[in-house]
């Protein structure tokens, strides 16, 4: 823009040729002093009033720091525009100001409130601008305001707004890491989120804040599966990443019962990876014999969903996306089906070469665990004479990793043209290669050292000894053979001159005198003349091979020897002085040698084992995949390493989640539908996209759902009875206890018939921190409209209870003989009034005694505590203990997980809190509900979904039903409260009912409340 | 994530810097400087590079060196992919991405760079996005707003970050409606001495350029979609559909974007277009090569074949060329040792000859390496896989659009081995 202003030469002047003058150096005297007045100007343009001027000020100081001009003596005029109408204006303040407020901290304070108001703008975008400038000052003085508008922001309606507070997680953090016990809160709730914007940068911010709370992810895991094809490409790469680890620690590996390192043991006869069945099957089934006391391998369905779910991305346009899943299937998925990525690598050389550079590097370290997979593709390796020399080497080194006894010939033909070309470090990198393949493969050796052997003679010298170099090492493999060639290699000393091969043939020489008994010492009497201007590494060599050819052949080289070493007694470098020393004292006899001597022969001319080959890409696949680390082969700072997978699968069941489950439901339902829209819950409408997420939701869920629905079923319909008897009996009891407790319940409509015609509903309300509000509605099976009809509801004080369902623990064959049961006593619990009181129920019925029965290792979610109850020493055979132990489940329902220990045993057990039972009755009036209801955000629901057998086609029987699911009780209520509460349908007899609950923010609720969390049960 | 950005010309200037973070000084890039060095060459610089406490990730874009700071783990393709994408942005934006445009641009460069990381971490990278929230330049608007003083930040607020569709703005009009699309493949082969094929394929693309009204919900099918091997899609396309259907439904987004990117691999045996036939030798005295190559056309269905050019990297010892074209003209640069032939149309009829001979450095050896032929040509109207759109849909919008489809086929990295 700069160019086309109309401030012409001034402007123009300032930002290309004026400024390099002043550059760096603000002390010295002249100079700074024209400076000072050239941004006197500018801050003159700042405080003027006219927009235009302050903007091109602004362009101009912009314009300083991105070339790296120090512009921070402006810093209390541009702070002033901070609340600047201009919206270019502001953002230039903004760029500005997030450059040095680190340094002019006091005065960075005054833009604060300019942003505080921001965050309370109704516009979404404004606030989410605001939380990002806030954030991006790094002035630790402000830490607590950030603290705050990130807690309130990460519970804003807006997801994007949402999305910032993920993003500002990671830079409040680095700012101040004592807050990360907080910001892990802030995470745990963002992770819970349900929308594609939020869950890239979420993930973001846990792998950078807390990558090790593992068990953050458990009830998040699915979810992430499902909307990972709808996170924009950014966030699916640190989405897959992490999932990745997450994998490695819940999941047993696919493939322990192949033998894993088949591969690796026998780089030669193994055969194709797609026609290896026969084989390959055998060895399984031998592999398979012998681990028959293993159980045999089922994947864990979300394992499989993780592989299902990432496979499409093979397919994205952003490299890194294909990159992140190729590394998410080569170290978690069963062997036969890594298979897929090698297309879609491939796909990816044909981009920009930096991306060339780095899929070749990975490329490299899985041909060597998995070559079958690469083999088709072949070709795709190939070289062209343009490629950059790096790129070069990095496809030879695939190529030679691919190379077997079927492709061999066509690759060494491939690498015959390679040796022709121009660029020298990518011939002496293919003679390596040609060294590399005929060590690792037989048949080919001969074929390759004859034509190591004719590059002998090529002209070019680095040719020769890169060849020199390699034939050295392959002639160790079969010497006898070849005596030819170390006769030819001999007459070479004459003329090449670079040390290293020199170096190299007369080691061989010296090595295999025996192969050469004539040679060999004319060769040394030539070294001797030459020897003072030798390269220190020949030097070291000429001593070697006169040594040995003193050994084996002393009447002929005995005084060349000498001559030798009384060369290298005054040489310069004392390497060599001192190497001479010894080795005159080795071999030569004299009165005083000792004992060592006797043994110089076998100490010279023992058989050395012949060099492996390796590559250096072997073992790289320790790091993971993709990752910087790899890439370097070294650790990178912040790198988490890829978990060894589990010797027994940990419980999958902890990534049950029939909370979110029923969520995702009902809110899929309601955007389906397109019911009513109530305030509190139109922030989820905002984040409903017109098609494709719902798609990809709808299947998600479906899939995933069916699992928890059906536990759900099986547990309510085994104790439904129970619960219906004893709930009458109980009702009575606590009916005085709970007197604070209100409910409102529907004046029963005449309900005969199973399919109704008018909607009935019922409320409850229950407060505690939450909110929470409780709605059924039912419906004829075709008949998907709300009627919001009023109702004639009774005022009634009543505290009925629930029935005190007991859920089990841990079962007695599980438990081997333990069995342990549990229900929540609904109680105050005395030692600390947040938790919630757990009755537990220890069993024994074995005809051992149980002794030392106690709590272990808790795995709570941030926030929750619990209250192990005191030791059991002793639990007889037959007799049964009941303890309490308190549980604060911190408004979550979220599993507490721990272990029951025995003296023997553990026992990985979880206490999920089912709803009513976090939740305090409260009195209220009937406005003072509607009241707190219209002061409801909307950020989480739950849904529970219910069928009506026969029996329950009656009012009281349905409510009785919808009651329990929700584990509460009803109450009467007064007059006609009209609801706008969300509805759902099924068809038919199938209800569902959802409840609503929130985070309120109970300061602001109205008077008369307990805002004490006392957790007394419904 | 991402720290800071340097933009480093090919005169190792550093020309602008942009930190995500607390600033770090751009003495940083000492170690790139010292890399770069060693390595010669630009594109031999190893894209990542360790410096201290910092890694270096680059890119070498428009003879422009992109240095990304980083301080921990991070996928460096991540990184790679990113710079790339700002590269892009820039020529979206700008027409070109070089360094007097960026320093020309300096302050919507610093804009654009601040929205699309965030703490070093992609927020908008969407082009879409990008456009409604910074606009950018053209001669018209900067004229205007010197008068009137308005700016080029967008005054509404992007309603696109929000919306599921990212790729797409909302309330786009156009009076004519018009969805073109250019299918474009690359020949990517390797010839032998004897003109044998070692290694062929074709990737191909299909870029759109799609001006439609309202929230148009497109479908285009093919003749012949199984011929497509490996694809790659934007992120607009329907993966399901494409799996069960082999069609491409999609909701666009608004103007240029490349819609697929496919591969038509070996296996269906790739028609090459032209054969070589080439003869380039060196004696083993008098400092002196023969060169002689003729080029012709082979399997082009018909079409003529354009823009032929040869271009081939001599060895080092080769000094001037004296050579005759019977079509086009040559020129040979003896500092960078390339002989090109620009040959231009393929007549059937008379083939072209470029035939002469070579003068080497006086007493140098004869050269050991061969040279090869990268060549270059272009065939329109015709797509060499065979792959034809078969018809374009449009459902969500009442009013019909002006459809187009436009095939081209050109040499990719097309090389002839002597």
């Amino acid at each position: 823009m700069s160019s086309g202003s109309g401030f012409g030469d001034e402007k123009g002047g300032s930002s290309s040729v004026g400024e390099p003058e002043y550059g760096h150096d603000p002390a010295s005297g002249g100079i700074f002093s024209s400076d000072y007045k050239r941004h006197d100007d500018l801050k003159e343009m700042l405080d003027s009033n006219k927009d235009s001027l302050k903007l091109e000020a602004m362009k101009r100081i912009v314009a300083m720091i991105a070339r790296g001009k120090n512009a921070s003596d402006l810093f209390p005029a541009v702070v002033k525009n901070v609340a600047c109408k201009n919206i270019e204006v502001k953002k230039l303040v903004y760029v500005y100001l997030v450059r040095y407020a680190e340094e002019q901290q006091d005065l960075a304070l005054l833009s604060i409130s300019t942003f505080q108001r921001g965050l309370k703008d109704p516009n979404q975008l404004i606030r989410a601008s605001a939380l990002r400038v806030l954030s991006s000052i790094r002035v630790t003085i402000i830490v607590p305001i950030m603290m705050l508008a990130i807690k309130e922001a990460a519970s804003d309606m807006s997801p994007y707004v949402r999305k910032t507070a993920a993003h500002a997680i990671p830079k409040l953090y680095s700012l101040d890491p004592e807050q990360k016990d907080q910001l892990i809160e802030v995470i745990e709730k963002l992770l819970a989120d349900k929308t594609t914007l939020v869950a890239g940068s979420v993930v973001m911010a846990f792998e950078e804040v807390c990558p090790e709370r593992i068990d953050l992810i458990h009830k998040n895991y699915r979810k992430l599966c499902n909307l990972l094809i709808d996170v924009e490409e950014w966030g699916q790469v640190v989405i897959i990443n992490m999932l990745t680890r997450y994998a490695r620690t819940q999941f047993l590996n696919p493939n322990v019962n192949v033998k894993s390192d088949l591969i690796k043991s026998n780089p030669l006869g193994e055969k194709a990876f797609y026609g290896s069945d026969d084989e390959e099957g055998k060895e399984e089934k031998a592999e398979a014999a012998a681990l028959a006391k293993r159980k045999p391998y089922v994947m864990d369905p979300d394992h499989r969903l993780l592989l299902r779910n990432t496979k499409p991305l093979l397919q994205s346009r952003n490299a890194a996306v294909v990159m992140a899943v190729a590394q998410l299937y080569f170290h978690l998925a069963p062997k036969a089906e890594v298979g897929v990525i090698a297309k879609a690598l491939v796909r990816l050389m044909r981009s920009h070469s930096e991306v060339q550079y780095v899929v070749l590097q990975n490329v490299a370290t899985m041909t060597i665990k998995r070559r079958g997979m690469f083999e088709p593709y072949l070709k795709s390796f190939y070289i062209r004479s343009t490629d950059p020399t790096q790129i070069k080497i990095l496809k030879l080194e695939v190529l030679t990793n691919l190379a077997n006894e079927t492709n061999i010939s066509t690759i060494l033909r491939e690498f015959q043209t390679y040796i022709k070309s121009m660029d020298k470090d990518f011939v002496a990198a293919t003679i390596q290669a040609i060294g590399r393949c005929a060590t690792n493969i037989g048949e080919v050796r001969d074929t390759c050292l004859n034509g190591l052997v004719q590059l002998l003679s090529n002209r070019d010298e680095l040719v020769v000894a890169e060849s020199v170099v390699v034939i050295k090492k392959l002639l160790q493999m079969q010497p006898e053979q070849h005596s030819d060639i170390i006769k030819h290699m001999a007459k070479l000393t004459d003329n090449i001159q670079v040390p290293m091969a020199r170096a190299s043939i007369l080691w061989l020489i010296g090595e295999y005198c025996e192969h050469v008994p004539k040679i060999a010492p004319d060769v040394l009497r030539k070294m001797a003349k030459t020897f003072t201007n030798e390269e220190d590494i020949v030097k070291l060599q000429i001593i070697n091979l006169a040594a040995k050819l003193y050994l084996t052949n002393s009447k002929q080289t005995k005084l060349l020897t000498q001559y030798v070493l009384n060369l290298a007694k005054y040489d310069q470098n004392y390497d060599i002085r001192d190497r001479a020393r010894f080795i005159r004292q080795l071999i030569v006899p004299t009165d005083k040698s000792g004992a060592l001597s006797k043994y110089a022969k076998k100490l010279f001319l023992a058989l050395k084992p012949a060099p492996v080959l390796e590559s250096p890409f072997k073992d790289r696949d320790h790091f993971q995949l993709g990752s910087l680390s790899h890439l370097l082969n070294a650790k990178a700072g912040g790198y988490q390493e890829l978990p060894d997978w589990p010797e027994t699968a940990p419980d999958p069941s902890v990534r049950n989640v029939e909370v979110p489950e029923w969520t995702k439901c009902s809110s899929r339902e309601k955007r389906k539908e397109k019911k009513v829209e109530k305030p509190f819950y139109s922030d989820s409408e905002e984040e409903s996209g017109p098609t494709e997420s719902a798609d990809s939701e709808s299947d998600s869920a479906s899939g995933s759902g069916s699992g928890s629905e059906s536990e759900e079923s099986g547990s309510g319909s085994e104790s439904e009875e129970s619960r219906e008897e004893s709930e009458s009996e109980q009702e009575d009891k606590e009916d005085e206890e709970d007197k604070r407790k209100k409910k409102k319940k529907t004046d029963r409509g005449k309900v005969k018939a199973p399919a109704v015609e008018s909607p009935e509903r019922f409320f409850f309300i229950f407060s505690r921190f939450r909110f929470l509000i409780l709605e059924v509605q039912r419906l004829a099976s075709d008949s998907c409209s709300l009627r919001t009809s009023c109702r004639r509801w009774h005022k009634k004080t009543i505290a009925p209870s629930g029935s005190v369902k007991t859920y089990e623990l841990l079962h007695r064959i599980t438990g081997e003989g333990l069995g342990v049961e549990y229900c929540f006593s609904r109680q105050p619990f005395s030692p600390d009034a947040h938790m919630v009181a757990v009755q537990i129920m220890f069993t024994n019925n074995t005809n051992a005694e149980t002794k030392n029965l106690h709590v272990e290792d808790p795995k709570l979610q941030s926030g929750m505590r619990i209250k192990e109850f005191p030791e059991i020493e002793l639990l007889p055979p037959g007799e049964m203990v009941t303890v309490v132990m308190g549980i604060d489940f911190c408004d979550s329902t979220q599993a507490a997980n721990f272990q029951l220990c025995t003296h023997i045993r553990k026992f990985f057990v979880s206490i999920q809190p089912p709803v009513g039972e976090l939740m305090m009755p409260v009195f209220m009036t009937e406005n003072e509900f509607k009241k707190e209801q219209g002061q409801l955000m909307g950020m989480n629901e739950i849904s529970e979904k219910l069928t009506l057998g026969e029996k329950c086609q009656n009012e009281h029987g349905i409510v009785q039903r919808v009651t329990s699911a929700a584990n509460v009780s009803r109450s009467s209520c007064s007059s006609s409260l009209k609801s706008n509460l969300q509805v759902c349908r099924k068809d038919g007899v199938q209800w569902d009912f959802s409840v609503g609950y929130c985070d309120g923010d109970w300061h602001n609720a109205g008077e008369g409340y307990s805002t004490g969390p006392n957790p007394v049960a419904p | 994530m991402i720290h800071s950005l340097f933009l480093i010309n090919s005169s190792s200037d550093i020309f602008l810097e942009k930190h995500w973070k607390s600033v770090i000084s751009r003495s940083v890039c000492d170690y790139f400087f010292e890399v770069q060095e060693k390595a010669g060459e630009a594109e031999n610089v190893p894209p990542v590079i360790h410096a201290g406490h910092h890694y270096l990730i680059n890119i070498y874009r428009e003879k422009i060196f992109f240095v990304s700071v980083i301080q921990s783990e991070v996928p460096p393709l991540f990184v790679i992919e990113f710079l790339h994408h700002v590269a892009e942005t820039f020529q979206d934006y700008f027409g070109e991405c070089s360094e007097s445009a960026i320093k020309d641009n300096v302050v919507i460069v610093y804009e654009l760079l601040e929205e699309m990381l965030d703490n070093g971490f992609p927020l908008a990278t969407e082009s879409n996005i990008l456009k409604e929230l910074i606009k950018p330049p053209n001669i018209l608007r900067s004229v205007v707003n010197s008068i009137t003083g308005s700016c080029n930040v967008g005054e509404t607020l992007p309603t696109g970050q929000l919306s599921t569709i990212p790729w797409r703005r909302a309330g786009v009009k156009y009076t004519n409606n018009e969805a073109y699309f250019d299918v474009v493949e690359e020949i990517d082969a390797i010839l032998d001495k004897t003109g044998s094929v070692v290694f062929a394929e074709i990737q191909g693309v299909i870029d759109a350029c799609v001006n439609l009204t309202g929230m148009p919900d497109l479908t285009l099918s093919f003749m012949n979609p199984r011929l497509l091997d490996d694809v790659s899609f934007h992120p607009c396309v329907r993966f399901k559909r494409w799996e069960s259907e082999r069609v491409l439904s999609f909701i666009p987004p608004d103007g240029n974007f490349r819609l697929l990117s496919y591969h038509v691999s070996a296996q269906n045996l790739v028609a090459i277009p032209i054969y070589v036939k080439q003869n380039i030798s060196f004696f083993e005295t008098g400092s002196s090569g023969r060169l002689d190559i003729t080029v012709g056309p082979k399997q082009t269905m018909g079409k003529t074949v354009e823009a032929v050019f040869v271009t081939i990297n001599m060895p080092k010892v080769v000094l001037s060329a004296n050579l005759t074209a019977t079509q086009g003209n040559y020129t040979y640069n003896p500092v960078t040792k390339t002989l090109v032939w620009d040959i231009g149309k393929l007549s059937q009829q008379k083939l072209p000859n470029l035939k002469g001979s070579l003068t080497l450095q006086c007493g140098a050896p004869k050269p050991e390496e061969s040279p090869s032929l990268n060549i270059d040509l272009k065939i329109q109207q015709l797509a060499i896989s065979g792959l034809k759109v078969n018809r374009l849909d449009m459902y969500g919008e009442k009013y019909k659009p002006f459809k187009g489809v436009k095939y081209v086929s050109k040499a990719g990295k097309f090389q002839v081995r002597t």
